[in-house]
């Protein structure tokens, strides 16, 4: 029993960045109807530039601080460098364009920062608590807040505030959004840093746990991608859940089937929503228009 | 005589294999040569798959792992003369790609991208993992095909480098002239059809999801060979030949060239694989100058380079 | 005579509006069938459940006395319908004379290895589709332009290229989707001689027209479809002086209606 809920504490940590990369896709997702697939880059940026920053002598708030805005600012310029330019593009095209921004990112922090392994100190120290016969670090509970945090500030954001309703009306209709005076650019470059600032948090708040690396990137971005469809794609709250679903079965694959195969899981997962719950747990239908 | 656009390609193809090597100052140039040929061949798979039917795969290393290791393993554990290993090998990824691209198959865009880049992490994970028959990370050896004595018993006696640099050149020449083939065929214009407007592909017939899965089948063949073609000239694999950067590096190089046309994907193979050996100086820059000329050809050469330099020679306006 | 077509109680609804309901009617072979109404009556998605392409809420449809409701396009082409789009569906990466014999694909396909390998009877059956397609180029019109990037047609000619394709086919049943929008007077009138003649030759033909003039010269039958169900049916003349179709475009088409 404790050994299970040991399973789930880690699952839930880990869950909890699965979910806020999956609410980055979300997010740009609903804006453009692009999948940015260098979303993971976000979080490999949050928690690299944070080292650095924390390295050049700058209290760790302040660092993780700048991490975000400046990944946020990078977000930005992936908007307007790439994305916008290639307005109307086809699919592959898009996949291409950022699959290469991935790239490009990860190659420029393999330049900027080597190849080593990076970390920095935890937010409240390394001493496990004890719930229930398990050990949860000071650090998962700082994720998991941050977690809900993000996704209550993002509810409040896209409910309450007139900036965020236009985002949602953008998602909903980009027509229909310009037709009645919200520019739509704007939204989506809005989007890019929301989504950017998002992912590099996620990446401040694990790096103390799982340590950080140029090329972690890749393999978030694939699993926040599972994650986002097992919610349903373009749902916010099938983001929170899919992520969190995620990263328990993982967890889960890892303590009780093999851990050299747990990155599996993620496949696995997409390959059977895909099949047989092609619009996710919330997602909606779409018919093809001709 | 006219000469047909197929023809021109060949020739134009076996030109440049042929002639190349007067040019190189020493035999190195052939290893580099040889890969480029490897790599050409994957990439006419591609072409097939992305140019002519518009899918999109990221997980074709795949295929090559299978190829390569099929190779590696069979000759050991089952005494298969290693040639009749690639041949296995290659039917083995055609019969995986068959059962994967099913459902696979029915996805689009996205969706496709990301379960094929799926797929091929897993090949690769497999090869990473189970240790007791791959070797794990550290690879392991692929006995001698006995391609050169073959060679050496009817006469051509050639220095290593320079067997596989002219073996590789004849099987990219017949891997392009099969993709030509494909091209102006029935099947050809029914990917491409399928391409353009699924829907009214459907109206006339095509059968969507048969079609899609041929692209994908003969694109793992090519991939499969290509892998083969890479552990029979090093006579030794390890699982960073199924690794995702190489099939995110065959779609550069499909894109770059032109994914339409085969000569053109062959070029965008030539310019990325010389790009590393040019600039070894950089080589900490490979990744980050991958990933930008991605982005480059995607936003403003979306035809690819070589149909762009073409358009600029005749001097026609776009 | 048993009917080529017969649809009956045919109904779809897109999250929650009842875009088409409980519409019926039958189409005989060599018959032009005309489904009229205003913007937004249902008359395009009615055409996309009768080729395949969405999936019908309720009803049924048959061909040639086979059930064929939700059936594949595809295999609806191979059972003998073709059609058109309102929004052209052409292969723009292709040329114009490739768009035609696309239109020959269920019988210039063989064997992938053939093809592969450009065995004889792969080539043999692609100059078979290929002249098929020059011939047809002819008839509508576009035999100099078979070279052409179809992308850079105009969109009269698209539309013909379209009727091109769905001709090759060889249909026994051929949907047009709005064959003459977009289409100067002399083009609508050219179409119009050619819907009419391959209606001769016993094809089953169902159109969706905006142009009255036309639908009113050479229709045999009309079915009136307003807010996704049929208001009315009948010849040409009964149904323009329906009260409820007039009803239906008043302020509108009227005029057209009845010239």
């Amino acid at each position: 029993m404790s050994e299970l809920l040991q399973f789930l504490f880690s699952g839930l940590t880990v869950g909890a960045v699965y979910a806020l990369v999956a609410l980055g896709f979300t997010i740009i997702y609903n804006a453009s109807d692009v999948v940015n697939f260098a979303q993971g880059e976000f979080v490999m940026l949050g928690g690299m530039l944070t080292v650095s920053a924390y390295a050049a002598g700058l209290p760790l708030p302040l660092a993780a601080l700048i991490a975000i805005v400046v990944t946020a600012g990078i977000g930005v310029a992936l908007n307007k460098l790439a994305i916008e330019p290639a307005r109307g593009a086809p699919v592959v095209s898009l996949i291409i364009i950022t699959i290469g921004a991935s790239i490009f990112l990860r190659g420029a922090a393999q330049v900027l920062f080597g190849k080593q392994i990076h970390r920095f100190p935890s937010f409240s120290g390394d001493t496990p608590l004890r719930i229930g016969g398990a050990t949860i670090l000071p650090q998962s509970l700082w994720v998991m807040a941050g977690g809900i945090a993000v996704f209550i500030a993002l509810y409040l954001f896209f409910t309450r505030t007139l900036t965020g309703k236009a985002v949602l009306a953008t998602s909903n209709n980009r027509l229909a959004a310009q037709l009645v005076g919200i520019n739509t650019n704007w939204v989506m470059t809005l989007s890019f840093a929301l989504s950017a600032a998002i992912g590099a948090l996620a990446g401040v708040l694990i790096t103390p746990i799982t340590n950080t690396s140029y090329d972690v990137g890749i393999a978030l971005a694939l699993k926040g991608f599972a994650a986002a469809m097992l919610g349903g794609m373009g749902n916010p709250k099938g983001a929170l859940v899919g992520g969190i679903l995620l990263g328990i079965i993982e967890a889960l694959t890892a303590g009780y089937l093999s851990s050299q195969y747990k990155d599996a899981a993620a496949f696995v997962i997409i390959l059977l929503v895909l099949f047989f719950l092609p619009q996710g747990l919330f997602g909606a239908r779409h018919t093809e228009r001709v | 005589m006219r000469l047909g656009p197929k023809s021109t390609t060949l020739l134009v193809l076996a030109a440049l294999i042929a002639l190349t090597p007067v040019f190189f100052p020493s035999s190195f140039y052939y290893r580099v040569g040889s890969l480029i040929f490897i790599n050409g061949l994957a990439v006419t798979g591609m072409v097939i798959l992305i140019g002519y039917a518009g899918q999109i795969s990221l997980g074709h290393a795949g295929f090559a792992g299978i190829g390569a290791y099929s190779c590696a393993l069979m000759p050991v554990h089952w005494g298969v003369p290693v040639l009749l290993a690639a041949v296995l090998g290659a039917l083995i990824s055609a019969a995986l790609a068959w059962l994967v691209g099913r459902p696979i198959l029915r996805l689009k865009g996205y969706y496709l991208a990301v379960a094929t880049l799926g797929f091929g992490i897993l090949v690769y994970m497999v090869l990473m993992n189970e240790a007791w028959l791959t070797g794990g990370p550290d690879g392991t050896a692929v006995p001698d095909s006995g391609l050169r004595d073959m060679a050496k018993a009817i006469g051509i006696n050639l220095k290593n480098s320079e067997f596989w640099y002219w073996f590789c050149g004849i099987v990219l020449t017949i891997g392009a002239w099969l993709a030509l083939n494909l091209h102006d065929s029935p099947t050809g214009r029914a990917l491409r059809a399928l391409h353009g407007s699924e829907i009214a592909a459907r109206t006339v017939g095509v059968d969507v999801a048969k079609y899609k899965l041929q692209a994908f089948v003969i694109s793992a063949v090519y991939a499969s060979v290509a892998g083969s073609l890479v552990a029979l000239q090093n006579q030794f694999v390890t699982p960073d030949i199924a690794g995702y950067m190489h099939s995110i590096e065959w779609v550069t190089m499909t894109v770059l060239g032109g994914a339409g046309s085969v000569l053109g994907a062959i070029f965008g193979a030539g310019i990325l694989t010389l790009l590393p050996q040019v600039l070894t100086r950089f080589a900490e820059y490979e990744q980050l100058l991958l990933g930008l000329i991605m982005m480059l050809v995607m936003i403003f050469m979306r035809d690819g380079l070589l149909p762009q330099v073409l358009r600029l020679i005749r001097g026609k306006d776009q | 005579m048993s009917a080529l077509l017969s649809v009956e109680g045919l109904g779809i609804t897109f999250g929650g509006l009842r875009a088409v309901h409980d519409v019926g009617f039958k189409v005989q072979p060599g018959e032009i069938l005309s489904v009229i109404g205003p913007n937004g009556a249902g008359k395009t998605t009615l055409f996309n459940m009768i080729s395949g392409i969405y999936r019908p809420g309720t009803g049924r449809i048959v061909l040639d006395g086979e059930d064929v409701t939700a059936m594949r396009p595809d295999l609806l082409a191979r059972r003998g319908m073709s059609r058109t789009f309102q929004n052209l569906q052409i292969f723009q990466n292709m040329t114009v004379l490739e768009n035609a014999i696309a239109g020959y694909h269920l019988t210039e396909s063989g064997s992938l290895l053939a093809d592969l390998f450009s065995l004889p009877a792969s080539r043999g059956r692609a100059r078979a589709a290929k002249d098929g397609a020059m011939e047809l180029l002819a008839r509508v019109g576009l035999e100099r332009a078979a070279e052409t990037e179809a992308g850079n047609l105009s969109y009269g000619k698209l539309k013909r290229l379209e009727i091109a394709r769905a001709l090759a086919l060889k249909p026994k049943l051929l949907l047009l989707d709005e064959p003459a929008a977009g289409c100067n007077a002399v083009e609508t009138e050219e179409i119009d001689r050619m819907i009419a003649e391959v209606a001769r030759s016993g094809v089953a033909i169902l159109l969706v027209e905006h142009d009255m003039k036309m639908v009113m010269r050479i229709s045999n039958h009309i079915v009136v479809l307003d807010h996704g169900e049929k208001i009315a049916e009948g010849d040409p003349a009964t149904v323009s002086r329906n009260p409820d179709v007039i009803a239906a475009y008043l302020g509108t088409e009227t005029e057209a209606l009845h010239a």
